[in-house]
């Protein structure tokens, strides 16, 4: 007996040793996976917060404070100086705006200064837009504190080394302090303007800002609070231009005079309360504007002041290499901004190099593709030219095209192109398209009411880049269409329409925009750009006209075959001050064509293109790696041991040294020898558990053994050995597809032997199945008794030369158990063996020839069935007088009373005759009623096993 | 079994060298056909397969109730319902969409992961090993015939589809929400893209199935595992905080196919689904033969 708490009983509760330790490193890996995933970055800089009061102003002695945050690398230290990055806000934005940014640009290594531009946020002073007598200025004196800073890289003293980025208010003044300041080494100014009095009053016939149409929509939004337009780079980080910081008219976000903490003079400060129409804008700005908004036209003055906030001006002064990047779903700063930036910082020789993605006011940050590439582009230039690390950028010129939406994720999906030079918005070649249509009368709705939506400000990136919001008003619109397109045209850049208008009053405001129309009709306006135009002198009739040439926004934009251009002329727009009057006029398109830029570009290779290589990789990885493997399997298996064990070659079963042992330690067969011959019927003989079901299984191949051989005819047989192809089997009981009947069980069984159907003898199978009619019956109806005949039956198709059944007797009859027993016995003639597992001693006994007693793993007898039973068997005596008997036999000598109970007297007689001994209790007196010899295979068997019940199997 | 006389004829002279019986040939055993008729003759297949075409009859009766009530629920693609009537075309995109995330998982799941397992479940498995037809031979032919009935269900729901959605609502463009209609030639070239895309996500579920079917005896535990494996697979493909643990999720992009509707055709997703896809589905069928070829068979 063991302790029912024995270490091997442990051991197999517990997973196997390599389950264990597949299953351990599986759970490792997940959990590292999931670690590394969530895992948070330790930031690998320092950040310092700090009020600084600059001095500036027309005469640099206004001081002013300024919120500050420099993001400092950690390595950073005197003598391991780092380059810097002056990191500028979008308008209504702060310092906060671009912390993304800054962080991303401190990981690799820059020291980043961001700051809360004067006029917003905690900072004190007023808003100049960008005045270089006032941001300008502060922005300089930064420059001085980073110089002075031990940690920053400088170029000589006081001359930090430096780069500017900035989005919208912060690109444009990337631009002005680069042109007031040589210390800057470069800049990224992103979806900024060129001329602020063009973008605010464009007029898209080439007429002066004075002559312009009031962008009132825009404008509206900043004054009236500012919205956070334009934050990180390119306003491209996530707190970009879709979620406006203070929204439209909150009001302006201005502490209390004495109380903000930037109230240093300069503050408003009348009468000791800013002044309500203006809020925190310096008074010459706020006057501009009131004058500009209330008339919708501006004066020189105006202009002047506007364009005093401009680079146009100052682009020849700037030397320090200029990557300009703009959206191209901006309808404040159109491309065209980006295009005259670069053009006139170009004119000096400074690298210029410009991208445009498709986003920006409008379009917010674009598609996730667009914002990597700007940032990597942001990062490559202040690389190669702040940092002096890294190749030179080059001049390629990027741009991206709304490719349509995602699938997965429902976003904008943008191809990116590219081409060796800036071709600027004019395209390098152009396509002409015609349209046509009659001269059409349009109506000025007075007070600009109802008026046109081309785009709305802040509406998000959908709208304005796929026209959904478009929508003209019918009487105040005239359309032109093109015929169907025969080939696709990629639009990039401005597209150039004639017009002619004529009119009552001799004036007119006119948008024209160009849709795009597919064949159902459905229109699009390109990222909801239009073009403003005013026209004066003109005559009443559309005849006398003049034909003049508009130039429409700059798109990035696919017209499909088959689509049509549209060119419609409206008289309103909600983003525009329209004149109040009512009035008539009428429009015809001019003499020449629409005419569309296309540049000649290539698709920029994508993260999408390695993994096309990657699948190509991988099926041909896949396929070499199976032919591989097949060749491996085929060989060894040309290799197989094939030749025969001339000792068997004529034994249809041989069992040498079989040792099974599972892969819990658990022994089920631990020394196993024992041999069927040609003509024997062999009983495998054991209690419960002894290992009998293992070895027919290492038998069938179903399991491999630990150690030893079996031969069958002299084959070595492993799992799927061909030889066992003349083994016929029932094992463990019988294994039926339950939906069909036994015949198309046996059928189907003979179909997957891939044998002619003529070797299997189905009607002597079927004979000894004996199943009837019942055999076109389904098995899953039998009884066991008949699926076990069949089971037999199946093993019996095509009369293989060794039979092997296990328990083969189960659930039959007595009359069916007598006639297998002469199945058998005849089966095994002519050169064939059967081999019968059973526990059954009557049955092994009568039915076999031969037996081999299996216990615990080990044969404890083989040989014939009579040998194991012993020709000397003990008596069972029935006498009269049972006392008295003993008495009798007990004076016999070597005679020995082995049990005595009801009468009845076992007697081994050790070699006495059974006559003599009968004779003897006779001559006593004694009546003997029955002898009947008593020693049996039972007895043999129990001798062999012993008769502990629980012992036998279960080890 | 009275009066059986088994009166044994047989040569045994005719033995191959290898020792095989006459006419055994490993490379014979369990051929294509049987297996196919092995599980033809099963009450789930002709039930599955059935439910196939019955699945787009029922949808065709269930449009017929069309109450005009425009609530068919938000996004993107809930529109595909309401285009699903307008044409042969538009009514099979909607049957696969509404099939591709649930009912074709159990499908295929069913036929790759009940394969092995009802055999080592009924007991024929070891009489199959018996014969001998060798593992790797059977697990093959076990595989092949699975996929083949996976592919041959969603032709069937495809096709029946096509074929009564066009007699119904005729031969038209195929119409998206997010581009512009296909012409019908046009559209039916996506739609078979569509349902190529969709059989290769479908290995994932193909191959993690019969991982199961080879490691248990219960063919339930081995559709049910791979079902439930999958579902927890969506389920945490929509936990965004994963972040990018998510894309080596083997659902991560079995919506991928959408990209196909679009014009131009988005291809950089279903590159990396079927990437993805062929990855999972090596991985586990390797290890199923792997497994399989070594294990001992207990059932």
């Amino acid at each position: 007996m063991r302790s029912p708490f024995s270490a091997a009983r442990i051991r197999r509760a517990l997973p196997t040793g390599r389950r264990a330790v597949a299953a351990t490193a599986a759970v490792v890996l997940l959990a590292a996976a999931v670690v590394w995933a969530v895992w948070p970055d330790r930031p690998a800089f320092r950040t310092e917060s700090a009020m600084l009061t600059v001095r500036s102003g027309p005469d640099g002695d206004e001081p002013v404070d300024l919120d500050t945050t420099l993001y400092l690398p950690l390595d950073a230290a005197a003598g391991r100086e780092v380059p810097a990055v002056l990191l500028a806000h979008g308008f209504g934005g702060t310092k906060e705006s671009v912390r993304t940014d800054a962080e991303d640009l401190a990981d690799r290594g820059y020291a980043v200064l961001t700051w809360t531009a004067r006029g917003f946020g905690r900072s004190g002073g007023q808003i100049h837009l960008d005045s270089p007598d006032h941001e300008v200025r502060d922005a300089q004196r930064l420059l001085d504190w980073l110089a002075a800073r031990p940690e920053i890289r400088t170029d000589a003293t006081g001359d930090p080394r430096v780069g500017v980025v900035g989005g919208s208010y912060g690109g444009a003044l990337a631009l002005l302090l680069a042109a007031q300041d040589q210390r800057v080494d470069a800049i990224v100014p992103m979806i900024t303007w060129n001329d602020l009095s063009r973008a605010f009053l464009p007029e898209s016939t080439g007429g002066e800002p004075t002559e312009g149409v009031f962008k009132s929509g825009w404008a509206g939004i900043f004054f009236g609070g500012g919205g956070n337009v334009g934050s990180g780079p390119a306003g491209i980080s996530g707190t970009g231009a879709e979620t406006p910081e203070g929204a439209p008219g909150a009001g302006p976000p201005s502490p209390a005079p004495g109380q903000g903490p930037g109230t240093a003079p300069g503050a408003p400060a009348v009468g000791g309360l800013p002044d309500p129409s203006c809020g925190r804008f310096a008074a010459d700005v706020c006057a501009a504007y009131l004058r500009i908004a209330a008339t919708g036209r501006a004066d020189q003055g105006a202009v002047d002041l506007l364009r005093r906030s401009s680079p146009a001006g100052v682009l020849d002064r700037i030397t320090a290499p200029t990557l300009l990047v703009q959206g191209a779903a901006d309808t404040l700063f159109p491309l065209a901004e980006a295009d005259a930036n670069a053009r006139g910082i170009a004119a000096n020789g400074t690298p210029v190099r410009v991208a445009w993605f498709t986003g920006g006011h409008d379009g917010g940050s674009g598609p996730q593709t667009d914002s990597d590439r700007v940032k990597f582009l942001t990062a490559q230039w202040l690389d190669h030219y702040v940092s002096d690390d890294g190749d030179s950028p080059g001049d390629t010129f990027t741009f991206s095209r709304i490719a349509g939406f995602d699938a997965m994720d429902r976003g904008l999906v943008a191809t990116g192109y590219r081409t060796e030079d800036y071709p600027g918005i004019g395209g390098d070649s152009r396509v002409e398209v015609a349209v046509a249509g009659p001269a059409q009368p349009v109506a000025n709705p007075p007070g600009g009411n109802p008026a046109a939506i081309s785009s709305v400000p802040f509406a998000g990136s959908l709208s304005s880049l796929l026209g959904g919001v478009a929508g003209d008003i019918p009487g105040q619109h005239a359309r032109f269409e093109s015929e169907p397109l025969t080939e696709a045209v990629d639009i990039v850049g401005t597209p150039t329409v004639s017009l002619r208008a004529a009119s009552s009053s001799g004036e007119a405001v006119l948008f024209a925009k160009l849709y795009v129309v597919d064949p159902e009709g459905a229109a699009t306006l390109p990222s909801g750009l239009i073009a403003p135009i005013r026209l004066t002198g003109l005559p009443a009739s559309v005849d006398a006209a003049a034909p003049v040439t508009v130039t429409l926004p700059a798109i990035v934009h696919r017209v499909e075959a088959g689509h049509r251009l549209r060119l419609v002329v409206a008289t309103s727009d909600q983003a525009y001050t329209t004149p109040i009057e009512p009035a008539v006029h009428t429009v015809a398109v001019g003499d020449t064509p629409i005419s569309l830029p296309t540049v000649d570009s290539d698709p920029i290779p994508t993260e999408a293109a390695l993994w096309r290589w990657i699948l190509v990789g991988l099926l041909a990885a896949i396929v070499v790696g199976l032919v591989v493997l097949v060749a491996v399997l085929r060989r060894r298996h040309r290799r197989q041991d094939t030749s025969v064990h001339p000792e068997y070659a004529d034994t249809p079963l041989a069992v040498r040294r079989l040792r099974k042992e599972y892969a819990d330690g658990f022994v089920a067969v631990s020394e196993v020898d024992f041999e069927v011959h040609p003509g024997q019927v062999v009983g495998l003989l054991g209690p419960n558990g002894a290992g009998k079901t293992t070895t027919l299984r290492v038998l069938m191949g179903l399991t491999q053994p630990t150690a030893g051989e079996i031969y069958v005819f002299g084959h070595r047989l492993v799992p799927g050995s061909p030889v066992l192809s003349r083994i016929g089997a029932l094992v463990e009981g019988p294994g039926f597809l339950p939906h069909l009947s036994g015949l198309e069980n046996l059928e189907a069984y003979w179909r997957a032997t891939g044998r002619p159907k003529a070797d299997a003898h189905f009607e002597q199978a079927l004979e000894i199945a004996g199943l009837g009619s019942s055999v076109h019956r389904r098995v899953r109806k039998y009884s066991h008794g008949m699926r076990q005949r069949l089971a037999i039956a199946q093993a019996m198709l095509g009369l293989p030369e060794l039979l092997v059944l296990d328990e083969p007797t189960d659930g039959l009859d007595p009359p069916q158990i007598a006639e297998m027993r002469r199945v058998l016995q005849r089966y095994a003639t002519d050169g064939r063996a059967v081999l019968v597992s059973s526990h059954l001693l009557a049955e092994v006994e009568q039915t076999c020839t031969h037996a081999v007693v299996v216990n615990k793993g080990r044969i404890v007898a083989s040989g014939p069935v009579e040998e194991i039973v012993g020709d000397s068997p003990s008596v069972l005596f029935e006498v009269s007088d049972p006392t008295a008997a003993r008495t009798v036999l007990d004076g016999l000598g070597r005679v020995r009373v082995l049990d005595d109970a009801d009468g009845q007297l076992v007697v081994d007689t050790n070699g006495t005759a059974r006559s003599e001994v009968v004779a003897e209790l006779v001559r006593a007196g004694i009546a003997v009623d029955r002898v009947v010899p008593r020693r049996r295979l039972e007895d043999a068997f129990l001798a062999l096993v012993g008769e502990n019940s629980r012992g036998s199997g279960d080890r | 079994m009275a009066g059986s006389t088994v009166e044994p004829t047989g040569d045994t002279t005719s033995v191959a060298a290898s020792g095989a019986a006459a006419g055994y040939r490993p490379a014979r055993t369990l051929p294509f056909g049987a297996e196919f008729r092995r599980q033809a003759s099963r009450r789930r297949t002709q039930l599955a397969l059935g439910f196939m075409v019955l699945l787009p009859l029922i949808i065709l009766i269930a449009f017929q109730f069309d109450t005009n009530d425009d609530d068919n629920g938000g996004g993107e693609f809930g529109s595909l319902i309401d285009l699903a009537t307008s044409g042969g075309l538009n009514f099979t995109l909607f049957t696969i969409f509404v099939s591709a995330s649930f009912l074709l998982v159990v499908v295929v799941a069913l036929f790759c992961g009940d394969t092995v397992a009802s055999e080592a479940s009924w007991g024929s498995l070891r009489y199959l090993l018996a014969i001998p037809v060798p593992r790797a031979r059977l697990l093959t032919v076990k595989l092949l015939v699975a996929l083949a009935y996976s592919a041959l269900a969603l032709i069937l729901l495809a096709g029946t589809a096509l074929a009564i959605g066009t007699l119904r609502y005729g031969w038209s463009p195929l119409r998206s929400t997010v581009a512009a209609q296909l012409e019908p030639g046009e559209g039916l070239l996506r739609l078979l893209a569509v349902l190529g895309y969709l059989a290769i996500v479908l290995l994932v579920v193909a191959g993690l199935a019969f991982l199961l079917s080879v490691t248990t005896d219960a063919a339930l535990g081995a559709v049910g595992g791979a079902v439930l494996l999958w579902i927890l697979s969506s389920i945490l493909d929509q936990i965004t905080a994963l972040g990018a643990i998510r894309s080596f999720l083997p659902t991560h992009y079995s919506t991928a196919w959408l990209g196909l509707l679009s014009t131009p055709v988005q291809t950089d997703d279903i590159v990396r689904g079927t990437v993805s896809a062929i990855c999972y589905a090596t991985v586990f069928w390797g290890l199923a033969f792997w497994r399989f070829t070594r294990k001992d068979i207990t059932s």
